[in-house]
């Protein structure tokens, strides 16, 4: 294939982006394993600042895996009935489910600073609930529910849910046999993106739990933070390191979850 | 049992959505409890200070909040107007053209996507920092090292970065939909290039640029991990918040400053939902 010149000036600009997102990654997964990041390479590789992340912050690591599976659960048994709810009240044309879906937008359309602020307001008083990591779970949910309850709609608006409802009561299905029987099957993929999406988000939210946390509820973001302030730059490297360990098998299932649900959606 | 017998024998009488709304209920009450009515609280509580509800003119009247929030909004414009050119070059490119690597292009421009906020300020130490990129070239180059992430300047790559991979997935997306025969008919009636472009192909895009540089603003204006990794004393509006709410202690001003960044934020994204459909910002 033979390319103008406008294609090969447009490609090295695209290049360039890229690499200004790319280098700092890379920079910083190399200086994870560097011994002397200030040196150069040359210092040789190590895994010792791995190790020293893994000793001072591992706690952090299995809080912020424990909070977004609580999150998950929490988003699938609150998100999913209320997208049904969405989707089906009044035959779709609900007032109330509009509003429903404007406000449950809010928590992400409003700074997470405001949020966490109101909830400090609200609820600091009560000492036990501010300590624990129920308090950082209640922000999370928050967050990440409209991204669990989107996807969900968005599906069951698509498909014919409402003809298939109709088929299985005619056919003497009662509510909780149609909801679990058609219903659920049907949201199958967007339950599956919204969860992926979900779990994503609240590894990786901080601003929320920044104002939320206490040193005891110390989550993987706010761990980070608090390296990059005070560790030098190569323990901050190697715990983002283990952040984007983390991450990506997300972000691949991500990718894969997309398009085989884009796939099915051709067929 | 006679019950039972009417029932399925006449199962149309009991509509599939009847009480429909009951699977609300747990949802909309755990966002009542822990979002509305604590919002309220703060709307309360940023009124309770010493000069009550006219705290929430502060940021207007007083001239250190009030130079906050203009820095906020500048700085913000400057990204979203900055984000959209280069989205846009790039993710027209990328919709337009094949060539082998693509997909692994378009992967890595996107990689970035799910950073948090303060990973995004390491980011930009990494490049220019007092041991990063930029420094230690400039350093070889011309002796001295450039040194720019712990002030707005820095805050303003952080936001290109985070900005950037959203606003290349919305003009690809718009892009896909453009009507290749508009084009062609205008070059065939001899137009330039240019011309093309910006008399044919910007304005067909316009509401998705739109919508995703509102978007792009809102997600600017309330950033605040990025800030934070950078520098406390970097004087945008959430850290301004950040500071009366911590150092100073004075939750009242803290209170009426995020509701008004709350305000800002959601009446851009207002803007971006009534021009297109989507308006899920970004998280930093």
């Amino acid at each position: 294939m033979k390319h103008s010149l406008r294609f090969y000036l447009q490609l090295t600009f695209t290049l360039l982006v890229c690499a200004f997102l790319i280098v700092p990654v890379v920079l910083s997964v190399l200086a994870g394993v560097t011994e002397n990041f200030f040196v150069g390479l040359s210092s040789g590789f190590t895994l010792r600042w791995v190790a020293q992340v893994w000793d001072t912050y591992q706690m952090t690591i299995w809080r912020s895996i424990a909070i977004a599976l609580a999150c998950l659960v929490v988003t699938l048994l609150v998100g999913v009935p209320l997208a049904y709810m969405l989707a089906r009240h009044q035959g779709g044309n609900s007032r109330l489910a509009r509003v429903f879906e404007e406000l449950l937008m809010m928590p992400v359309a409003v700074p997470g600073l405001a949020t966490a602020l109101a909830l400090i307001m609200a609820y600091g008083q009560y000492r036990a609930f501010r300590g624990s990591l129920l308090f950082i779970l209640v922000g999370h949910v928050l967050f990440t529910l409209p991204f669990m309850v989107r996807p969900v709609l968005a599906v069951m608006q698509s498909s014919q849910l409402a003809v298939l409802e109709e088929a299985a009561a005619s056919l003497g299905a009662g509510a909780r046999q149609r909801f679990f029987g058609v219903v659920i099957p049907n949201a199958a993929s967007g339950i599956l993106a919204g969860a992926l999406m979900v779990v994503t988000l609240s590894i990786g939210e901080f601003n929320i739990t920044w104002m939320l946390h206490t040193p005891l509820t110390m989550t993987l973001p706010v761990g980070l933070a608090d390296a990059y302030a005070s560790m030098r730059l190569e323990v901050g490297s190697a715990y983002t390191l283990i952040f984007l360990l983390m991450i990506v098998p997300l972000l691949v299932a991500m990718q894969w979850a997309t398009q085989t649900s884009r796939t099915r959606v051709r067929l | 049992m006679s019950v039972q017998l009417t029932r399925s024998s006449q199962p149309h009488r009991k509509r599939p959505a009847g009480k429909v709304w009951l699977f609300a209920v747990p949802g909309m009450t755990l966002f009542a409890a822990f979002w509305l009515l604590p919002m309220l609280r703060l709307v309360g509580v940023g009124a309770s200070g010493p000069t009550g509800a006219m705290a929430y003119l502060a940021v207007l009247t007083n001239r250190h909040y009030l130079w906050s929030l203009l820095s906020t909004l500048l700085l913000s414009g400057v990204v979203t107007v900055a984000t959209l050119a280069i989205s846009s070059l790039v993710g027209l490119f990328l919709q337009r053209n094949r060539f082998p690597g693509k997909s692994l292009l378009l992967a890595m421009l996107t990689f970035p996507l799910a950073f948090p906020g303060v990973v995004v300020g390491f980011m930009v130490i990494m490049l220019a920092g007092r041991q990063g990129l930029i420094g230690t070239l400039t350093d070889k180059l011309f002796g001295e090292s450039l040194v720019f992430a712990y002030s707005l300047a820095g805050l303003f790559v952080g936001y290109l970065y985070f900005s950037i991979p959203r606003v290349i997935l919305t003009v690809m997306a718009a892009a896909e939909k453009l009507d290749p025969a508009l084009e062609e008919a205008a070059r065939s009636l001899g137009a330039h290039p240019l011309r093309v472009f910006f008399d044919v192909v910007v304005p067909a895009l316009m509401p998705a640029l739109i919508s995703s540089g509102a978007i792009c603003f809102a997600t600017s204006v309330g950033a605040f991990g990025t800030a934070f990794t950078l520098a406390t004393n970097i004087d945008v509006l959430p850290m301004a918040i950040y500071n009366e709410f911590t150092s100073y202690a004075n939750f009242a001003m803290a209170a009426a400053l995020s509701i008004v960044l709350g305000l800002i934020t959601w009446i851009a994204l207002a803007l971006a939902r009534s021009l297109s459909g989507s308006s899920v910002p970004a998280t930093a």
